[in-house]
């Protein structure tokens, strides 16, 4: 079964075009992979499809927005692997 | 429908607001400037209009959703076909099913039909963002009332 990260970067790959080989863990989805808000719509909806989830994108935006966190917490490639594994703990929960 | 005010729905039908589905009617008007340049002598309304008219029937089904506490703004359009002319006086069905409801977007896919033929049909995405003015969501709610969406489902909107 391939990992929470193989399953996003493919993603990522496949809706923005972006070469796999250039997908890591450390990557930041806006940051060093360039992808847009509008590409990340397409991005979150694959993610959405693909765990049966529903990342809450405006809660996440808000708090970066607000200065509570850095958005590395949420858009660098380990840390949105690591919220995707836990929106999907929580549903199966 | 009136074109040049971008009202391109006339009646929301049905709206089943748990079960992601809205219906909506129209006619196309006999006369608009519009056809005078779509086009001079072969009036046909233009393709983009009825993507239009596929978009404001599924945003009427996500605003009401929202309980108009956000906004829908039409982001993309996938897969759009435009599958036959609609000439003036047409009468039209619009159908859009709610694909998915996510954070601050929504997919739907949408319907058009005339003479019980499918026209058109395109898969559109939405950004769901709180109203920029109170004004603008105070034109929305009466628009609402304008096309029938019923008064239960904007009691406390």
């Amino acid at each position: 079964m391939a990992s929470t990260f193989d399953t996003v970067a493919g993603i990522i790959s496949e809706t923005c075009d972006i070469p796999r080989e250039k997908i890591a863990p450390e990557s930041h989805a806006i940051n060093d992979l360039g992808i847009d808000s509008l590409d990340f719509l397409d991005v979150a909806f694959a993610i959405d499809k693909a765990f049966g989830i529903k990342m809450p994108l405006e809660q996440w935006t808000q708090d970066v927005n607000e200065g509570k966190v850095s958005s590395d917490r949420y858009f660098v490639m380990r840390d949105l692997c690591s919220n995707i594994d836990s929106l999907v703990s929580a549903k199966a929960a | 429908m009136r074109l040049e005010h971008f009202r391109m729905v006339d009646r929301v039908a049905l709206i089943d607001v748990s079960g992601g589905l809205v219906r909506a009617e129209s006619i196309v008007p006999d006369d608009s400037p519009v056809f005078e340049g779509h086009f001079p002598d072969y009036p046909i309304l233009p393709g983009v209009l009825m993507i239009e008219t596929m978009a404001q029937t599924g945003g009427w089904l996500l605003l009401t959703m929202h309980r108009f506490e956000r906004m829908a703004f039409l982001a993309q359009v996938r897969a759009a076909k435009l599958r036959a002319f609609v000439a003036p006086g047409k009468r039209l069905t619009i159908e859009a099913r709610l694909v998915h409801d996510g954070s601050g977007y929504a997919v739907m896919a949408g319907r058009l039909e005339s003479d019980g033929k499918l026209v058109a049909e395109a898969e559109l995405v939405y950004r769901l963002a709180p109203f920029p003015a109170a004004t603008l969501r105070a034109r929305m709610l009466q628009a609402a009332r304008d096309v029938a969406i019923p008064q239960e489902l904007l009691n406390g909107a």
